[in-house]
């Protein structure tokens, strides 16, 4: 039981920071109806962006982490957004008008651009990330271990998610960016700058990506230019599974795809893992390509 | 057609000319390093490669060999097999190197092998530990112990020097020297009375072990072997110790990286792993070793460092007794090398071609490495 419960916390933590990356593909499907390859390598960017920034940071607060860590995670959010947005207006922007299978491409080969151009600028071998959330034990009984990472993971989470769901339902921005996940023409019509509600959604998702990076390597400190690969794939999976396209859906889609990993390495083999993982995306696609939450006439974005 | 077939005939000739612009250049012996240099075992090449640098530095310093200088051209194969592969091909067909030596890991080594071999061109790992890579050949040679002995020593070590009886195993199923070793470890620790009480796997590349740690932890095991490689042994002990996982955790020589310290800090103490030398031995090859390697590179030298510059003066030293860079004698040299003063021991190479050498086990205690014990063949 209490090993059950102990998985139960590994795979919910695994699955907060696949929930955050989902999140950006499943907006930016919403919205643009193209899934953005390139999301698993802005992911790895932020890696880096922090893997930079933080010493500075830490120094320049003297070392305390409570007041570095926020500002190291707004500098990361604020350079992957840039990124996101840059990437969107020089390689999608142009092809918009083409068809979507041109612009998915596109995003391959963006996202071979980042992979190669991160191994030129950053070097191939793995670096070992700064601490930024102190390593310690919060709950501690013989049975379980709930440590700070945990917790701050599964905590900066779910105030990211319930932020999104703010702008998204509650301000005028996102009322527009919903308007133009039902149709750009008619949204257009009724006034609203096609243009800038997307590259809004790059800065939300990327930003949202920028964050898992940061959650991501303070718990795996050791990154490299290949390191959203993975996980931006586990990410892609848990979007379709919980209905691409829908914000809720993306966020059960990547707890459950975080907690069947951890179940199938804690209980079958490691080596099954990954299989098990794209055989869920292949079984939803036969039998619910919409997803578990997803439904034609929901609102998306 | 004409123009196309004069291009082909010009690429041709350029190809002829590139081909032979290797081997000898008169005062030059040409030998070929291939090694991680990069990717997710880059210490183990770069050491290596620091190791290899200074023993050709001072071979040629002392006048070379066979009155030529000796030329190193190395190629990295970014941690992968296929790209050793590759690596050892090119340092053979287009540089025309006399003889090879690489790699550290296992599986690289048995990825250019086959080509060493196929070649007839004397290979010289410093460090894989596998048995299978000798095998593929007789050309193919090694200046370290072997898998069955490593991981046979380490179970007798935590068994009889550490006193558990039982162990849990975490091997990375995709690396062949991981495999291996776990194997070894098994059949030793259970023919001594130990029980393995659970086994659990990971892949190369993989950072959250959490899940396979917890599902070890509830087998109550009083140590935990880890075979594999540094970034993921230091990740591997820092998670087991966020789950509270405080037993001793014992580890190969594959942990041995100035990285494994580096990621894992305070988390590695009460850990155990084999390695080739230690740095605090007081032999006067290894003094001398440590000095000059320092000063050149200003760095501890890890045992990758000490096994390349150990598989550099063997392999010199039987071009020597070779008398001429032919692949067939240098291999007959280096089949008949026999007490060879190395820093990580006396080195003779059986007719396996392996070397048989003593085993040493360093301690991790308050995030430094400490000297545990040697074990002799």
């Amino acid at each position: 039981m209490s090993e059950f419960l102990q998985q139960v916390i590994n795979g919910i933590s695994l699955g907060s920071i696949y929930a955050l990356i989902a999140l950006g593909y499943t907006m930016i499907y919403g919205i643009l109806r193209f899934i953005n390859f390139a999301h698993g390598d802005v992911f790895m960017v932020g890696a880096f962006i922090g893997y930079f920034v933080a010493p500075h940071v830490i120094s320049l607060t003297g070392g305390s982490l409570w007041i570095a860590a926020p500002i190291v995670l707004i500098v990361t959010m604020v350079g992957c957004s840039a990124l996101g947005v840059t990437i969107e207006k020089l390689a999608y922007r142009p092809l918009r008008s083409r068809p979507k299978l041109t612009v998915l491409i596109t995003a391959i080969g963006v996202s071979f651009f980042l992979e190669y151009g991160g191994q030129l600028v950053f070097g191939p071998d793995p670096k070992l990330f700064p601490t930024l959330i102190p390593s310690s034990s919060l709950i501690n009984t013989q049975h379980v271990v709930i440590g700070t990472n945990s917790i701050v993971v599964i905590l900066t989470a779910i105030v990211l998610m319930l932020l999104l769901r703010f702008i998204v339902y509650n301000t005028k921005m996102g009322t527009a960016m919903r308007a133009v996940s039902f149709d750009h023409r008619v949204a257009s019509l009724m006034g609203i700058n096609i243009d800038s509600v997307i590259s809004f959604t790059f800065v939300l998702g990327s930003g949202l990506a920028a964050a898992a990076s940061l959650l991501y390597a303070s718990v795996y400190p050791s990154i490299n230019p290949l390191m959203g690969i993975f996980p931006g794939l586990k990410a892609f999976v848990a979007a379709v599974l919980g209905g691409i396209g829908n914000l809720a859906g993306a966020a059960l889609g990547g707890l459950i795809i975080g907690i069947t990993e951890t179940f199938v390495s804690g209980y079958i083999s490691s080596s099954y893992r990954d299989a098990i993982a794209f055989a869920i995306l292949i079984l939803i696609l036969l039998f619910k390509p919409s997803g578990i939450l997803g439904r034609h006439d929901r609102d998306k974005v | 057609m004409k123009t196309y077939s004069g291009i082909l005939a010009a690429l041709f000739t350029t190809l002829v000319i590139l081909g032979c612009g290797g081997g000898d250049k008169g005062d030059e012996i040409l030998i070929g390093e291939f090694g991680s240099l990069t990717g997710t075992t880059a210490t183990f090449g770069q050491s290596t490669h620091h190791g290899l640098e200074l023993a050709v530095e001072e071979t040629n310093n002392a006048g070379g060999v066979l009155g030529k200088k000796i030329r190193l051209l190395v190629e990295d194969d970014q941690s992968k097999p296929e790209e050793a592969a590759t690596a050892v091909t090119k340092l053979i067909t287009r540089d025309n190197v006399k003889a090879i030596i690489g790699e550290v890991a296992s599986s690289r080594s048995l990825a250019a092998a086959p080509i060493c071999q196929q070649f007839k061109i004397p290979m010289v790992s410093p460090a894989s530990t596998n048995p299978e890579v000798t095998k593929k050949g007789d050309f193919i040679f090694r200046v370290c112990y072997i898998d069955p002995f490593q991981g046979e020593m380490l179970a007798r070590f935590m068994y009889n020097s550490l006193g558990f009886k039982k162990a849990v195993i975490l091997k990375d199923v995709k690396n062949d020297y991981s495999v291996g070793l776990a194997q070894y470890f098994r059949q030793t620790f259970e023919s001594l009375g130990g029980t393995v009480v659970a086994e659990q796997a990971y892949s190369e590349g993989d950072s959250d072990f959490k899940a396979q740690l917890t599902a070890l932890k509830a087998a109550e095991p009083e140590a935990m072997f880890v075979p594999g490689y540094y970034i993921e042994g230091a990740l591997i002990v820092k998670q087991a110790r966020e789950l509270n996982m405080t037993m001793p955790i014992v580890g190969g020589d594959g942990w041995d990286s100035s990285k494994l310290l580096e990621v894992g800090g305070q988390a590695m103490n009460n850990t155990y792993f084999s390695t080739h030398y230690s740095t605090d031995d007081t032999a006067a090859a290894v003094r001398s070793f440590v000095t000059k390697y320092s000063a050149r590179f200003n760095e501890r030298p890890d045992a990758m460092a000490a096994l390349g510059y150990d598989a550099g003066l063997i392999l010199f030293d039987a071009i020597r007794r070779a008398g001429n860079t032919d692949g067939t004698a240098i291999r007959d040299a280096l089949a008949a090398t026999s007490d060879f003063t190395g820093v990580t021991g006396s080195i003779t190479i059986d007719e396996r071609r392996n070397a048989r050498k003593p085993l040493v086990i360093l301690t991790v205690e308050n995030a430094s490495l400490k000297y545990k014990e040697s074990i002799q063949p």
